[in-house]
This record gives C-alpha cells, structure tokens and sequence, in this order.
C-alpha cells in the first residue's frame, strides 16, 4: 500500500512493520468504522435539529403518506373482524314437504349432517316455529283459530364452504331441492357476497395505494437528499479532495434517510394512534346499540414495529438511491 | 518522488493543456512552477493529485504508477497529499477548528489526536485563538493561514499549494511562503503553482516554467 511508503518519518504509528501489526491493524479500522458510523449518526441528527421547520415539514408528509395506507389496513382490519362474526349468515334454509313428519326430518337433518359438503344442520321443529311466531308477529290470536298448523318443519344448512364459490354453493342447493322430502330451497347470500367482493376489491385498492404512496415516499426522501448533496457539494468535494471514500462521504447522507424515515414512521404512529383514541368512544356506544361488546383494534405491537420497519426501509431506499445518482455526479472522482 | 515522462493532458473537449512534460523532483525538495495564465500549472497539480488523469505518457509517485491506481483507491491515495486552493475553499458553515480538522475526521483519527493536531497546526499558522470562530469572521490573510493549516494537519508526504498567495500582500505572502518552506525542512515535498515572479525568485528554489502546456526552463531563473 502506499500509504505505508508516503508516511514521513515524524509518523510515530505505523512505524512498525505491517505484518506483526496485522491483528492490530484490524481491531483498529473496526474501531475506526465504528467511530466514523457514531459519527455520521450524530451528525446526520444534529443536521436534522438544525433545520427543524423543514425537516419536520418533510418528515409530516412522510408521516401522512405512511399513515394513510396504515389506517386503511387497520380498517380494513376491523371491518373483516366484524364480518367475520356474519359468516353464521351464510346458511341455506331447507323448507321440507308439509307431509314430512318431525321424527322423519330430524333423521333428515343428521343424515345431511354427515355430509362433507355440510358443517351443521339445526331442525326447527314446526310447532317450535309455531309459537316462536306467534311471539314474535303478535297474530297469536288469529293463528291459535286454525286447527292445523300452516308451517312445515325447516333444516338450517350451515354449508361447509367459501361463501363466495357460487358454483359449488349452487351445486348443494340443486342437489338438496332434488330431494324428496325437499319442498324449497333458500339461500340469501347476496348481500354477505357482495360485501365480501367489496372487502376484496378495498384490499386491492389499498395495495394500489400504499404502492403509490411508498414510490411517493421515496420521492420525497430522494429530493430532500439531492438536495441536501447539492447544499454541501463544496464540502463533498474538499471531502473528496482529502481522501474522503466514497462510503465516509455517503454515510451521513444514509444517515439522514434513516432519521425521515423513523420519525416519518413515529408521526404516522401517532396519527393513527390518535385518530383510533377519537373514535374509540363513538364506535363503543354503536357497538353498545347492538349489544356487541366490539372494540376497534388498534395496530398493537407488531404492526406498529412494521410501521416503523417500513418508515426507515423507505428512508435508506430513498437516500440510497439519490446518494448514488448524485455523489457521482460530483467532481472530482 | 515525483516523476512524469512524457506526460500528455488533453481535457474532454479536446483542450491540450500539457505536452510532452518530463520532469523529476526528489523527495523534500521545494518547487515552483511558473507560467501564464493558462499554462497548465493547475493541471500540472491536479494530475498529481488525481483530480484528473492524463491522457498519454507515465507519472510516478512514490514508486506508485498513477495509471495502476483505481479509482477506488484514489482517496487512501489523496490522503498522503496536502492541497491548498487559490480560492481558500474553507467550510463556512464550520468553525475553523472543524475546518482544519476534515483531513483527520476523514483519516478516522480519535478525537483526543484530532484535537492534538489541529491545535498544533493551527498554532503553527498563529491562528490558535480564531479555533472557535467561522471563517467569515476572518480576513482574507487569516483564511489563507486557514487553508495552509487545513493542508498540513494530516501530516501529508507532499503538498500542493495552487496560487496560495493569489490575493494576499507582499508580507502576508512572504510569510505564506516562508511557512511552506518550515514544512519543506521537516521533509515534506512541497509543489506551489504561481505567477508571482519576484517572490518566487527570491525565494531561490528550484522553478519549473510552463508556457502552453510544455516547460518552457528547468530549474535556475525563469526566462519570462
Ligand atoms: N476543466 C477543463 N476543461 C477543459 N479545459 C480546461 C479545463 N481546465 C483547464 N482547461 C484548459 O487547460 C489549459 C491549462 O489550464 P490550467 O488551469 O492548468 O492553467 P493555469 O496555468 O493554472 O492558469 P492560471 O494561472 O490562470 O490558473 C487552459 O488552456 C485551460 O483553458
Ligand atoms: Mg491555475
């Protein structure tokens, strides 16, 4: 190496020969990197303090664009949890012959059961019918004057299959109408199908959108950067000019990608931890109106570590690539 | 070590700005090298540094052929070289402790050694109580003495200097040059580009004079 050949004499260090000195040699350019990384880290954040309006200004908008498709997600998150306890909707209503007695259809019933198409079936018995009607419509009176019971015996189906796979869902529906026993078949699934499809397309729209605003974040860390390279250019050619490597030169700059990205992550944390505080209490008092003891759920530990994780990865992306576009462009080599 | 042979430089647009230079300097010797505006002293300076490569023939430095040294490299390379610029090119945003300080910030030197040299360097120049202020607050001479410390700090093998006393008074220049020559006698090389006749004859070292890219005299007095 020349450098071992350029020294002057007056360098007391390096005086002596380099291979007994090896060993040492390496523990102290770890030290070195070591120092020169705690250096950039530093430095990097006393760059952030020094300017905080506009740094703080970038770093909000990195906070929104992270936030924004984060509570798109928890919502996403919350509504699936809700529907989740609708599935039980998804259940063919078998309406058996009027001459089918109650011990034939719940022999019906368990044999369908038994079924691998089939989760569950529940028989509702037609003078349990009976009189829950006549509960609930009020026409106890007018029902109790006819000497025979008008409602046939039902099977609740619980099929054991995706809501949303109509053909097979149409399948058992023909194949349980053809039945003997079998006056009709009901299946009103429309509006749980629909809104599953919604929940999907939403999905889609999210991952469009956090797409979108992950490029947007990128481009904003990559011009706050390029920036920033252009308003110390002269100190990175004179860094340059003393030997700076190309590493050392790019380090703080990475540095600063990395503090947009954990605070744009920490902005967009407490946004949306904010926001979930403030609807909270309505969203309890809805849940209330239908006796669900519902809480929305919040991002908890592992979603608010991707978050950040996300923030940062975003921020030395967005740094990296406008620190290698633009530092080469700076003479001299 | 310092050694060209038949070193040719023409820039992109196709400018030549050396030719055919051959030259030799001996380790601790002192050097001027002269010429118009335009006669390619900075390049001359700049192609030893490795700011630019030539385009044709060999330099040596050190027993180190310039053409084998990758561009990787360059920077372990620099840093055994002193350069001072015409034009002070100080941080103004650093206080002249920082200032002086970067070639050992680069370097990776531990802060008790960086404080160490800087403070020695700067006393050298007898600037040690401007350690705190901004190089705004300097003038042109003490800025100047900035630049020399900032060049010298590291402790490099050989110095450039390139019109170090571009804009200073005869004093201030005397004293400039009579700096570079205590650098010279602890065994430093030391390389100033300047058309500054009169001070550079009385300083009776050797001069290289430049005119259109060739060397026009080899040592002695200059003919121009
Ligand atoms: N970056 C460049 N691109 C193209 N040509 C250049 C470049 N730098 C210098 N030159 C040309 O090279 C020649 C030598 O320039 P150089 O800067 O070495 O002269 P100099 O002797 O230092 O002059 P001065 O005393 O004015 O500083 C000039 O003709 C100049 O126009
Ligand atoms: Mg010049």
């Amino acid at each position: 190496m020349i450098g071992a050949k350029m020294r002057p004499a007056n360098r007391k260090k390096n005086s002596r020969p380099t291979k007994s000195a090896s060993k040492s040699e390496i523990k102290r350019r770890f030290d070195m990197w070591l120092l020169q990384h705690a250096q950039a880290f530093i430095f990097s954040l006393g760059q952030y303090i020094k300017f905080p309006v506009s740094n703080l200004l970038t770093t909000a908008v990195i906070g929104i664009s992270l936030a924004l498709p984060a509570s798109f997600y928890l919502l996403l998150d919350n509504v699936r949890y809700v529907s989740s306890s609708w599935d039980g909707s998804l259940q063919i209503t078998l309406f058996l012959q009027t001459d089918v007695d109650e011990t034939e259809a719940s022999k019906l019933a368990t044999s369908l059961s038994g079924k691998n198409t089939i989760d569950e079936t529940i028989l509702i018995k037609r003078a349990d019918a009976l009189s829950e009607y006549q509960k609930i419509s009020g026409f106890a009176e007018a029902l109790d004057t006819l000497d025979e019971n008008p409602l046939p015996n039902v099977i609740l189906v619980k099929p054991k299959l995706d809501g949303r796979n109509d053909t097979q869902t149409e399948d058992l529906i023909k194949e349980l109408e053809a039945m003997p026993e079998v006056d009709s078949a009901q299946f009103d699934s429309g509006w749980i199908k629909r809104l599953l499809y919604i929940l999907d397309i939403i999905n889609r729209l999210i991952i469009i959108l956090s797409t979108l605003l992950a490029v947007a974040v990128l481009l904003i860390i990559g011009n706050t950067i390029r920036l920033a390279i252009h308003n110390r250019r002269s100190e990175i050619e004179i860094t340059k000019l003393f030997g700076g490597t190309d590493s050392f030169i790019q380090r703080p700059f990475l540095y600063s990608g990395l503090w947009y990205g954990v605070f744009g992550g920490i902005i967009a944390w407490l946004l949306i931890t904010i926001s979930m505080q403030l609807l909270d209490g309505p969203v309890k008092q809805l849940a209330n109106l239908y006796s669900s003891d519902f809480e929305l759920i919040g991002l908890g530990l592992c979603n608010s570590l991707i978050l950040l994780g996300t923030g940062i990865a975003l921020g030395l992306v967005g740094s990296w690539i406008a620190v290698k576009r633009h530092l080469r462009a700076i003479e001299p080599i | 070590m310092i050694r060209l042979t038949n070193v040719h430089m023409s820039y992109p647009g196709g400018n030549e700005a050396l030719r055919n230079i051959n030259l030799h300097i001996e380790r601790g010797a002192m050097v001027y090298i002269t010429g118009r505006s335009g006669a390619g002293k900075s390049t001359l300076l700049r192609l030893i540094a490795l700011i630019d490569r030539h385009t044709r023939g060999q330099i040596i430095i050190n027993g180190q052929n310039l053409e084998r040294v990758r561009n990787a490299r360059i920077p372990i390379f620099r840093r055994h070289i002193g350069f001072m610029f015409q034009d002070h090119r100080l941080l103004n945003d650093r206080t002249v402790f920082d200032n002086v300080s970067l070639p050992l910030v680069i370097a990776g030197y531990r802060h008790q050694e960086i404080r160490k040299r800087v403070q020695a360097a700067l006393d050298k120049v007898s600037l040690l109580q401007k350690a705190n202020s901004y190089p705004m607050a300097l003038s042109g001479g003490e800025q100047q003495r900035v630049g020399v410390a900032r060049a010298v700090v590291h402790r490099p093998a050989i110095l450039l200097a390139d019109e170090p006393t571009g804009n200073l008074d005869p004093a201030l220049s005397w004293d400039t040059m009579k700096l570079f020559e205590q650098f010279n006698q602890v065994g430093v090389t030391v390389l100033i580009a300047s058309h500054d006749l009169d001070m550079i004859k009385r300083m009776s070292k050797r001069i290289i004079t430049l005119k259109m890219g060739r060397i026009l005299t080899h040592s002695g007095t200059p003919t121009e």
